[in-house]
């Protein structure tokens, strides 16, 4: 197959380019420039955006022999990823980029770019694993790895992004991968990995959207859930669903426990908290799903995970259209308006949706 | 084999020019010494200077030998800025164009930063000077100018631009005249005491010589202040150790280069010519960039700089170069990131239309069977790279 490479100058990318092409694949890699200003280009390894890191990709691309070249996505990240992350916050919400990236940018603008251009596949350095069901449709599952799995922010391909897909770490551990690329002499074996988001250079979100936001929300008042005022904030966006740091409530509650954040309200701005067991959420209301394949046709037992790296809970999914309804088995904490809530039948990926709304557990205390 | 259409990124050298490297390698002797061996190298040095500058048409006293085009620019721009202003304190103006090479442009947008009021004077759509423009900004406070740079042919669209008349302006009010003719030496006629120019930028590697040699040819009367302090060996004005196999490889290319000139040109041009009469056979609604006429006044004779509407000129490169045909988008790259050339931006065209074309240029390996080649490929490949555009926009749409 003709396939494109997306290389981001990291290990992952470097390792599943190597190894398709290794497959007998015709290989070409491609870079995205996502980042409209170069020059704001984070310093160091820890992004996958910066020059030195489009440098690491083509040094990996001389080094497995494939041709190599920049694609300048930066226009099309920027509305699609960044000015969405803004608005999901301004709106009280919290947007999980990477998701949408791979939505957008990664299945979506690149694949059918690359398609176009008579490619058949991208590849990914991605940890999740494809294969073939009976009926020749393309099942994704949890990668091998599961300390390094990514399927949950792959959840939104579809079957036909799937059918052109292809992850070639699926299944190897994180330290097979290094000690390859280090023995297939690629110099980005040692690189750290990339955790935060990489349009926000120096990791700080909440100064970041404090910066970008500043017009947008306003302060607001922080209040107990008996709608006790307790003090005010500078944006709400500053606060995230079981946050429990960094609150700076003047007066401590009653019973002397720590308060966490409990709902955000966007209009007013006003940030309610209370104790932790007031967190748990045993139900969610979903919108905008995503299958891999068919849609659930009647009640799912399953299980479903609510965040990057998150555990997974016990639930049952019932699917209406484009409404979709869980409720989790095994309650869940901090779950915010805005994540996605990836949907699991063993380790098989069913599909994915956008929570629009949790229930509260009914405390029978 | 590769179908090599990107000779102004580089033309390969010429046998001559590597042959009279390759002798010199194995020598030692630094041209500073005063010893035999020393002796040696220094007379290769000479030599090689007498050469260009009887080709270029320049006293060899004024030929400083440098890096190449990159150091040649930020030494006349920088070096004369810094020195015609400490004359009198009054010239701080530097008027060139938006359409010179990064190498010019980027120094003096640094030569910004530190005081200098940089006037880039417009051009037309062909992508040359508007000479009443210029005119009227050196009219306007001649004394306060301290330096004129305009490129003798430009890189991306090969529009030569009128410099007999910027010089007769500039000279009128006793301003200098730097011009960066990296592109034009080899292709144009070009007489360094002939132009009038005061200082003029070259290169090795454009013209079949070695990379990393080149020269800033800069009249006697004038001292641009040095950007390089040490030596001194290049008239107190570039320090380094002198590289005397490259400086005679150099030399070789540019006697070579100028000799077979004109014979060159009128072989480009038929080539171009087919070229591009042959890709818009295939591809009808392609623009030819730049000036449509030809002649050393026009249009550098290996140039072909098409833009292909609906195309991304990224795609076109890419699906080219898997077909073994090698060109330029023509954009300037940030560390390989792909911008819209602010060539064509200059000349009037839309970020769009900048970025869907891409520049052949031809030189003097280039065979009809190197066109006919790309007028094989073109068509399918246009079709291609429209689609994937027109796919790309339609999911923008979604």
């Amino acid at each position: 197959m003709r396939v494109l490479a997306a290389m981001s100058g990291g290990v992952d990318s470097a390792v599943a380019a190597a190894r398709a092409a290794e497959q007998g694949h015709d290989v070409t890699g491609i870079h995205l420039a996502l980042s409209r200003n170069p020059k704001s280009y984070r310093t160091g390894a820890r992004g996958c955006c910066t020059i030195e890191d489009a440098n690491d990709a083509r040094r990996a691309a001389d080094v497995i022999g494939i041709p190599f070249y920049v694609w300048d996505l930066s226009e099309r990240f920027h509305e699609d990823v960044v000015e969405d992350f803004l608005s999901e916050y301004a709106e009280g919400r919290t947007p999980n980029p990477c998701l949408r990236c791979n939505e957008k940018i990664k299945f979506a603008a690149v694949l059918d770019r690359a398609i176009a251009l008579g490619f058949d596949a991208v590849v990914t350095g991605h940890y999740a694993q494809l294969r073939r069901d009976d009926d020749g449709l393309i099942e994704m599952h949890r990668a091998e790895d599961m300390g390094k799995d990514q399927s949950y922010v792959l959840g939104v391909l579809t079957q036909e992004q799937l059918t052109h897909s292809m992850f070639p770490l699926g299944d190897s551990p994180k330290s097979v991968v290094r000690e390859e690329a280090a023995r297939r002499g690629l110099a980005v074996a040692d690189k750290p990995d990339s955790h935060d988001i990489c349009f926000i250079s120096d990791g700080d979100t909440g100064g970041w959207l404090s910066e970008k936001l500043s017009e947008v929300n306003r302060d607001g008042q922080i209040v107990s859930s008996d709608g006790e005022v307790l003090g005010s904030h500078e944006g709400s966006w500053r606060y995230t669903i079981g946050q429990r740091r960094g609150l700076r409530i003047g007066t401590p509650a009653a019973d002397g426990k720590p308060r966490y954040v409990l709902d955000i309200e966007p209009v007013s701005g006003t940030v309610t908290v209370g104790p932790r067991d007031q967190l748990a959420v045993d139900g969610l209301s979903a919108i905008r799903p995503r299958w891999c394949g068919a849609a659930p046709a009647a009640d799912l037992e399953c299980t479903v995970q609510l965040r990057a790296h998150g555990d997974e809970h016990r639930a049952v999914v019932r699917v209406d259209g484009a409404a979709v309804t869980v409720d989790l088995v095994d309650p869940a904490e901090g779950i915010a308006p805005g994540q996605a809530v990836v949907v699991y039948d063993g380790s098989r990926v069913v599909g994915s949706a956008t929570i629009s709304a949790t229930r509260r557990m009914e405390r029978t205390a | 084999m590769s179908v090599y259409l990107d000779h102004a990124a580089t033309t390969p050298i010429l046998p001559e020019a590597a042959a009279a490297m390759t002798a010199l390698l194995g020598r030692v002797g630094n041209a500073s010494s005063l010893h035999a061996s020393g002796r040696e190298a220094r007379r290769v040095v000479e030599e090689s200077r007498e050469r260009i500058a009887k080709a270029l048409h320049c006293r060899p006293g004024e030929v400083v030998f440098t890096s190449g085009g990159t150091e040649s620019d930020n030494l006349a721009i920088k070096g004369l800025y810094w020195a015609r202003r400490s004359e009198d304190p009054r010239r701080v103006r530097i008027l060139s164009t938006p359409i010179e090479h990064h190498a010019v442009l980027d120094p003096l947008e640094w030569l910004g930063t530190e005081g200098a009021k940089v006037e880039l004077v417009e051009v037309d759509r062909a992508g040359r000077l508007d000479l009443d423009a210029f005119r009227a900004a050196v009219d306007a406070d001649p004394d306060s100018v301290a330096l004129v740079t305009v490129m003798w042919a430009n890189n991306e669209v090969g529009t030569v631009q009128p410099l007999a008349e910027v010089v007769e302006i500039a000279h009128a009010h006793g301003i200098p005249v730097h011009t960066d003719a990296v592109q034009a030496l080899g292709q144009l006629p070009l007489e360094f005491a002939g132009s009038g120019v005061d200082a003029m930028t070259v290169t090795g590697h454009k013209i079949g010589g070695p990379y990393g040699v080149g020269a800033l040819v800069v009249r006697r009367e004038l001292q641009p202040t040095a950007l390089l302090h040490g030596g001194g060996q290049e008239r107190d004005i570039r320090s380094g150790t002198i590289d005397p196999p490259a400086i005679a490889g150099f030399a070789v290319a540019c006697e070579l280069s100028v000799e077979r000139q004109r014979e060159l040109a009128a072989r480009l041009v038929t080539l171009r010519d087919r070229l591009v009469e042959g890709v818009r056979r295939e591809v009808p609604d392609a623009i030819y960039n730049g000036d449509a006429e030809d002649g050393p006044e026009h249009r550098l004779p290996g140039n072909a700089h098409l833009e292909f509407p609906g195309c991304e000129g990224d795609s076109l490169l890419m699906l080219l170069d898997a077909r073994g045909i090698e060109c330029s988008t023509g954009s300037a790259c940030d560390a390989g990131i792909p911008q819209a050339s602010h060539v064509l931006l200059a000349m009037g065209s839309s970020e769009e239309f900048a970025r869907s074309s891409l520049r052949f240029s031809l030189g003097h390996t280039s065979t009809e069977a190197d066109v006919d080649a790309l007028i094989e490929a073109i068509g399918p490949v246009v079709e291609r790279a429209r689609n994937a555009a027109l796919s790309s926009k339609a999911h923008g749409a979604r």
